[in-house]
């Protein structure tokens, strides 16, 4: 059963050679073993997903449908509103929280017959890109576990490398879901923003967030965008009307398509192994027919700035609803409001969160707005134009994920300058809102595993995604698993 | 020195659209705290706003009405402060690119004209409420009115007086009850005002103002007004500086308090609400909404007169309310009798609503009833005593009048052969008075007259019955 990809599973369900019931208990049984190495599960509800499989299992026996991933169990990041589920985002003030609504993308999947067991270890908040700066633990990369995940969507990455599920659910607001599948080896897609609806994903900032799926394979992260896409008239800015359908495939695999190969990306700050990886991985698909045409990438210095200082402002907003009053953690020492508001967010936050509120708050203030806010707004325009530019040229861009492979825990959490450069090749496309999707390439001189990026216009995902079934159909690195982990 | 008082106002009036601006709840006002509430508006964790496009219709409305600009891409922008009733801790609002700019509205102020100028109008929404409890040591929070969509009113400091801010106030709801978009209810607070004052040297650059807020009727604004002036002129005639601050209205001790200043003033730090598209409004919507723009009270009142041949004074009346203009037009229609329709209804009807404390704004009654009764007087089938009786009975009991006429018999009597007989007792019963009028008394003629409708017992067409008591007196004169 575990040797079964997430569409070979369903399929073998809807085949009546497995029942829900059978995947989704030994996966539960997976899950609980392979966690407690890599803490990749804030909750798990057992009884929750049992009592779902049963359901989907007599709605397959009546004959429905559902979906091509009916039957097949997954675990979603704990920033996305789950009813049955707590929803924690990692961090202590919405410790224990229990939502009254499901996200859109929760209410799709369980309409498609996918059963949710359990919820995702992550950065608190989603701010952070190791997975250690959550309330409950950092989560532990399978390949090495005294090193990171990556994050913010540690978990979700980290699980299905461990094997302890097919596939999971992440959110990517500055490379969230594309820098942790590069540590831990596995691929996922970061999609347009508006193609997926996020009424339901905890907001850390609004303008950037997109919820994406994680898989081993290409194919699978597909089948599982399909079902989660689409119009939702919950959310205003969810505006791509019809879900996906990957159906046409290239006709000439990889022949005719031209792919930008930012050569500044490899210039400095980046490990060898990473960059032996990613150009081995270019080579690779020039050689399966695809024209690789080298360029250098615009406005590098304007990035990640400009990224820092609109997430931390739509941070500082989003997260003042965290205030003691309504719900979550309050303070037992306060008495006054000010101090409720006071000490239930300094005792609830945790650093990295509040750095980015202080942040935040301080570039939208009278007298700083022009000089931060706005000006990171127009550097954010400049970037968007510059990637249509590209995109008249080129039918994608390849590069590096990361500029490093999965660290030491521990290693970078002082220091965030360090941190936030590990985000330099993912945060534009966030700015830009365009799709992009994170494929294992190889390995490095450690054996950690390296990922590769292709970006793409908006809304051109079956062309990023038949780009990686072509390349994943002539390689083998994301079939590779952790040794010793289960 | 010539010191003169300069004010400006900010109107804040929730719209009566059926659900809320950001999700599908109610908007109704009252009931059980957190009874109309949902993800979205209480705050919960990853909710998200959706807007309702009947309040960008409310407010576009009114924009065209006061002449603005509407500004057919604005944005909505977000205002963060921490308060318990602010379910987000920032409120979705308007800064930059408000829906419309730069309109006016006309007063009248002791027959004379003046314009007050609108700066701005902007969408947003309402906060939740505080309910105290002192005796628990506690506040509870009710997240009804949260989300309940508001337009702000923002006017230029053109105001000299309080009287002419109550009177644009006035002129504001009656539009804005004629538009139908708010309830326009100043104590259920669907109608709030904060006044912006301060007091220069006539011609000099503008004083240091301050705002004052919580007023929940005319009448506080008035007062509020008049108590800002005070404290101002004291200060500044004690060569005092007025400091710029935010005042409360206390209606019980009949003054304000200061609430904050300056110097503490939060910090919004507003930015554009990445959660909403920005809100494009097209030439063609933008015409399909200038259509649906109902009559307003100033050109029915205009054309009343014209048409109808009523008085400036019985239009005034009738346009006070929407609905009292709608009965006045379907009962001038169906009675083919407008003056006598605005007669009834600025007369009779009036008279009972204020009798029986009814509201004008939400009054039904029978107007084909009240036509059919027109008809009756008009063409002298019933006396006009009776015909006040049974418009009473319509309004208090829903009589149907064709039947009480009838039960009770009230239909004038035009039958020679009664009325003969009438006269006839009448003059024997009175002969003093008959003898009075053929010494040339007019007033005997009058008490005669009385004397035999009496004996109709009211009924009697006052026409015949003068005909007939005339001839008769006559007769009997030339007999004598």
């Amino acid at each position: 059963m575990f040797e079964l990809n997430a569409l070979e599973l369903s399929q073998a369900i809807r085949e009546k050679k497995l029942t829900v019931v059978e995947v989704v208990s030994a996966y539960l049984d997976a899950v609980k073993k392979i966690d407690e190495k890599i803490n990749a599960f804030l909750c798990i509800n057992a009884e929750y997903a049992l009592s779902k499989a049963r359901e989907i299992q007599k709605k397959l026996d009546a004959g429905e449908e559902l979906s091509k991933l009916a039957g097949v169990p997954i675990a979603i990041k704990d920033n996305i509103s789950t009813k049955g589920f707590k929803t924690t985002c990692a961090s202590k003030i919405l410790d224990g929280f229990e939502p009254i609504y499901d996200a859109t993308v929760i209410e799709k999947l369980e309409a498609a017959g996918l059963i949710i067991i359990g919820k995702l270890n992550m950065d608190e908040f989603a701010m952070g890109g190791s997975s250690e700066t959550g309330a409950f633990g950092a989560v532990r990369n399978p390949w090495d576990i005294s090193r990171v995940a990556g994050g913010s969507s540690g978990g979700s990455a980290a699980a299905v490398a461990a094997g302890a599920l097919p596939l999971s659910l992440g959110t990517d607001t500055g490379g969230s879901i594309r820098q942790p599948c590069a540590f831990c080896g596995v691929s996922g897609i970061k999609p347009t923003y508006g193609a997926i609806s996020r009424y339901g994903l905890v907001a850390y900032a609004s303008s950037l967030d997109q919820i994406g799926p994680i898989g081993r394979s290409i194919e699978e992260c597909a089948a599982l965008l399909e079902i989660i896409s689409g119009e939702d008239n919950k959310d205003a800015t969810c505006v791509m009307q019809k879900p996906f359908a990957f159906t046409e495939r290239f006709k000439n695999k990889l022949n005719g398509i031209k792919i930008g190969l930012p050569t500044n990306y490899f210039e400095k700050g980046i490990d060898n192994g990473v960059k032996n990886a990613v150009l081995a991985a270019a080579k690779t698909f020039k050689e399966a027919g695809a024209s690789v045409i080298e360029f250098n990438m615009p406005f590098t210095e304007y990035m990640v700035p400009s990224y820092y200082i609109i997430a931390s402002a739509e941070a500082s907003s989003n997260l003042s609803r965290y205030d003691g009053v309504k719900y979550g953690y309050r303070s037992k020492n306060a008495v006054t409001l000010n101090e409720v508001y006071r000490m239930s967010r300094n005792e609830g936050f945790g650093l990295e969160v509040k750095r980015r509120i202080m942040l935040g708050s301080f570039v939208l203030s009278s007298g700083y707005y022009d000089a931060y806010y706005k000006k990171a707004s127009d550097a954010r325009s400049l970037i968007k134009s510059a990637y249509e530019k590209l995109f008249e040229q080129f039918d994608m861009i390849l590069s590096p994920v990361a500029p490093t492979t999965a660290y030491k825990l521990g290693e970078n959490i002082d220091d965030p300058m360090k941190m936030y450069m590990g985000d330099i090749y993912t945060v534009s496309i966030n700015l830009a809102g365009l799709p992009a999707l994170s494929i294992p390439c190889g390995f490095d001189e450690q054996g950690l595993p390296v990922g590769l990026q292709l970006t793409g216009n908006a809304y051109s995902e079956a062309t990023l995604i038949n780009a990686a079934r072509e390349y994943q159909s002539i390689t083998d690195w994301h079939t590779k698993k952790p040794g010793d982990v289960i | 020195m010539s010191l003169e008082m300069i004010i400006g106002i900010e109107v804040h009036a929730e719209l009566n659209t059926k659900s809320k601006i950001f999700c599908t709840c109610s908007t109704a006002f009252g009931g059980e705290a957190n009874s109309k509430v949902c993800p979205v508006c209480s705050g919960q964790p990853g909710s998200l706003p959706k807007l309702n496009e009947a309040v960008v219709e409310c407010a576009v409305k009114l924009g065209l009405v006061l002449g603005c600009t509407i500004n057919r891409n604005c944005k909505f922008d977000r205002k963060n402060y921490f308060y318990p009733d602010l379910p987000k801790a920032y409120q979705i609002s308007q800064l930059y690119f408000p829906i419309c700019t730069d309109g006016k509205l006309e007063i009248d102020i002791n027959g004379s004209k003046k314009s007050i100028g609108i700066r701005e109008i902007h969408i947003e929404e309402d906060a939740g409420k505080l309910i105290h409890a002192p005796s628990e040591n506690g506040t509870y929070i009710d997240y009804n009115r949260a989300g309940v969509p508001l337009l702000e009113i923002v006017t230029n400091p053109d105001f000299r007086s309080a009287q002419e801010v109550v009177a644009f106030i006035e002129r504001l709801r009656e539009t804005m009850l004629y538009l139908e978009i708010c309830d326009c209810k100043m104590q259920e607070g669907s109608l709030r005002a904060d006044v912006n004052l301060s007091i220069r040297e006539q011609g000099n650059e503008l004083g240091t103002r301050t705002e004052t807020k919580n007023m929940n009727s005319l009448r506080a604004i008035s007062r509020a007004i008049e108590y800002e002036r005070e404290r101002q002129l004291e200060i500044i005639n004690g060569n005092g500086k007025v400091v710029q601050q935010t005042r409360r209205w206390d209606e019980d001790k009949s003054k304000s308090f200061p609430m904050r200043s300056k110097e503490n003033a939060q910090d919004y730090r507003y930015f554009p609400e990445p959660d909403l598209q920005p809100l494009e409004i097209s030439e063609e919507r933008l015409n399909e909404i200038r259509k649906n723009i109902p009559e307003l009270a100033q050109e029915k009142r205009g054309r009343y007169m014209s048409e109808y041949g009523i008085s400036s004074h019985a239009a005034g009346i009738i346009c006070a309310s929407k609905n009292m203009a709608g009965l006045f037009e379907e009962l001038a229609q169906k009675s083919k009798e407008p003056v006598e329709a605005a007669n009834l209804i600025t007369g009779e009807l009036m008279r009972l609503i204020n009798n029986f404390n009814a509201d004008m704004d939400t009054l039904t009654i029978d107007v084909d009833k009240l036509a059919f009764l027109i008809y009756l007087v008009v063409n002298g089938k019933i006396n006009r005593g009776v015909y006040k009786d049974i418009v009473g009975e319509v309004f208090t009991n829903n009589v149907d009048p064709e039947k009480y006429i009838a039960e009770k018999g009230l239909l004038v009597v035009s039958d020679d052969d009664a009325i003969i007989a009438a006269v006839n007792e009448a003059l024997s019963k009175n002969s003093a008075a008959v003898g009075d009028f053929a010494a040339g008394k007019e007033k005997a003629f009058t008490f005669l007259m009385g004397q035999a409708m009496k004996s109709l017992g009211g009924k009697g067409d006052p026409v015949s019955v003068k005909r007939v008591l005339l001839k008769v007196l006559n007769e009997k004169n030339s007999c004598e």
